[in-house]
């Protein structure tokens, strides 16, 4: 709608609904902008020069919403405890670096990198003081997870609340391609002896956040430590300079702005893997140490307050599963009677999330759309019931169930239980 | 996943290669480094500093550090999880603080001295921290008023919910709580 102030420019003379929204900008009228015809476009003109960093279109608003606890949504953002993803905006899978949702326990620390060392101590032959340049100087692997909060969906574990978006019920994950040296290697570096079965790794920033990390086969092989996200350094909400990935694990064991590995033969018990990131089941213990994100999916649009008409809709989702890769994505139209298997889009990687697509004719009567993942190794994303009936609704983390989207006579959308 | 198996045994081979460089990476801290960064307490008292302090003591370093958020005895601040809350754990609103829920005593010295106080995380001397921690855990009538803690003692404390934890078979390394 904004013409560029061009002195070159020579405003249209064609009679067009363009023209008359023009002369109304010409008063700050802007009305939103259609092209109904070809003739309404606007003319090609000289665009901005180039510059140095490329800018979202000035048409594009995309941001993360800070949020406190369950229910606790349009708070400071002082007193946020994490960042949600618009996942409603977001196309592909890669969610922008600048858009990967947040969680600290002590804000983002502002990390010179030449004067922030990686500490490898404990139950090893040679404890190692290492440099970003010494691990950039290191073999390295890249790969797309996703990472995953704990607390993803966790607005639902016990009502519904209505005026809900996909951004607040699930921007707790987000999939990013990552850079960096794996684990594996820093093992041998440092010579581990062969009693060390756990690895405390700890954080620089304010809470020294730290988490005992079972050596398990699988995080051996996988778990790097990495200073690349999406092509570039980490940003500093994500880590900056180093932090640990983890595929497929709590977002919490994935320590950013991490200064140290100790090497243990038995866990730390920190305050966040005892305090917090337990789940509470209905019998009042705790479940400790489920540390693998379960099979999910989201129907990203439709969702939670958009409004559809009848007739076609292109239903469009994400799915992940910390236990490898997703192998099949189901939708339902009719509230769970029936499902249909959406295609996915673009290939599916292991504890990365994949796109999924389903064309739907919308008879205009009310109805409820929900998804459900399947991954390579067998596990069905549980549907509400059955994930309350083996948890309770205490466990406040890992909430997993089929999210379902209610839409009404109207066409609008809301979140509901099931 | 054998992708993720083959590519790292080539990094493996790439690395042995340039194996005798090994060596040359990073540096060998010195012990008194090693120490300085070295905070973490374990269950078994395993990390806990020299030192000792007394619920009297702690009570004096809470109202000068801790109190302004966790409010007067624990209660009331604007962060919470400190006091209270036994008995809630089945209930449809839970409450876990330290007393309720926290299974090892050793965790709390260990958060207060990694985390708190919030403004000034690892300002507290070993002996004050002790006293802290002291002072909590008599809030939670876990210790007496006249209680005192050190590295022998703590460990010793016995939180109510010891026995409410269920490691996952999967990520637990065959630890049993
Ligand atoms: C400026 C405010 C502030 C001050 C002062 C402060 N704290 Fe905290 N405290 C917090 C915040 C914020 C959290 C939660 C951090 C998080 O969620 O990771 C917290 C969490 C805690 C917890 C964990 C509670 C739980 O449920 O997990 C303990 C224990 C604690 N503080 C002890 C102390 C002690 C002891 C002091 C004084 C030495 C202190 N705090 C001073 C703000 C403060």
């Amino acid at each position: 709608m904004q013409v560029p102030p061009d002195r070159n420019h020579v405003p249209s003379v064609r009679p067009t609904r363009r023209n008359m929204l023009v002369a109304g900008a010409g008063l700050a009228l802007a009305g939103p902008a259609t092209a109904e015809t070809l003739a309404d476009i606007p003319d090609r003109a000289p665009g901005a020069p180039l510059s140095g960093h490329s800018e979202r279109s000035s048409y594009v608003k995309l941001s993360r919403i800070p949020e406190a606890g369950p229910g606790m949504r349009h708070v400071d953002p002082a007193d946020a405890i994490n960042s949600k993803a618009p996942l409603q905006e977001l196309v592909g899978t890669i969610t922008p670096s600048d858009l990967h949702y947040e969680r600290s326990h002590s804000g983002v620390p502002d990390i010179d990198p030449d004067v922030h060392r990686l500490l490898v101590h404990g139950q090893v032959e040679r404890p190692l003081v290492l440099s970003l340049d010494d691990l950039k100087a290191l073999p390295s692997i890249t790969r797309t997870v996703f990472i995953e909060c704990t607390g993803n969906g966790w607005e639902n574990w016990k009502a519904a609340d209505p005026t809900l978006t996909v951004q607040n019920t699930h921007g707790l994950v987000s999939n990013n391609e990552w850079t960096g040296v794996p684990l594996r290697i820093l093992v041998d570096l440092v010579g581990r002896s062969s009693g060390s079965t756990w690895m405390l790794a700890e954080g620089g920033d304010g809470a020294g956040v730290a988490r005992s990390i079972p050596l398990t086969d699988e995080i051996i092989d996988e778990a790097f430590v990495a200073y690349g996200q999406n092509g570039e350094p980490l940003r500093p909400a994500h880590g900056f300079p180093i932090r640990l990935v983890t595929p497929g694990l709590e977002g919490n064991l994935h320590i950013k702005w991490l200064r140290r590995l100790k090497f243990g033969d038995r866990p730390w018990m920190t305050r966040w893997e005892t305090a917090r990131y337990t789940q509470l089941q209905a019998n009042g213990t705790a479940r400790q140490f489920q540390l693998r994100m379960e099979t999910n999916s989201v129907i990203t649009s439709p969702s939670g307050t958009m409004k559809i008409k009848p007739g076609r809709n292109l239903i469009r989702g994400l799915a992940w599963s910390g236990h490898g890769r997703i192998s099949r994505v189901e939708v339902s139209t009719d509230a769970a009677t029936t499902w249909k298997e959406c295609r996915l889009v673009g290939q599916a990687l292991t504890k990365a999330q994949v796109r999924f697509e389903l064309p739907w004719d919308w008879d205009g009567r009310p109805t409820k759309i929900v998804s459900r993942s399947t991954d390579d190794a067998g596990h069905i994303q549980p549907d509400r019931a059955t994930l309350i009936a083996q948890t309770g609704t205490n466990a406040l983390f890992h909430y997993n169930a089929q999210q379902t989207w209610s839409i009404d006579l109207s066409g609008e959308v809301h979140n509901v239980l099931d | 996943m054998s992708w993720i198996n083959r590519s790292l045994a080539l990094l493996a081979l790439v690395f042995s290669v340039t194996g005798a460089q090994a060596q040359t990476v990073g540096r060998t801290p010195a012990a008194a480094e090693i120490a300085a960064w070295d905070i973490d307490v374990r269950p078994d008292g395993q990390g806990l500093p020299q030192g000792f302090g007394t619920v009297a003591r702690g009570k004096t370093v809470y109202a000068e550090n801790c109190e302004g958020c966790h409010g007067v005895g624990g209660i009331g601040g604007i962060k919470g999880g400190l006091v209270g809350g036994q008995g809630t754990l089945t209930s449809n609103h839970p409450i876990k603080s330290v007393g309720s829920f926290w299974p090892y005593s050793t965790t709390l010295f260990d958060y207060v001295r990694r985390a708190m106080p919030y403004p000034a995380p690892g300002s507290l001397s070993a002996a004050d921290t002790y006293a802290v921690v002291a002072y909590i855990l008599s809030l939670n009538g876990l210790l007496p008023a006249n209680g005192r803690l050190d590295a022998k003692t703590l460990p010793k404390v016995r939180m109510p919910n010891r026995d409410g934890f269920r490691p996952d078979a999967e990520f637990s390394q065959g630890y049993i709580p």
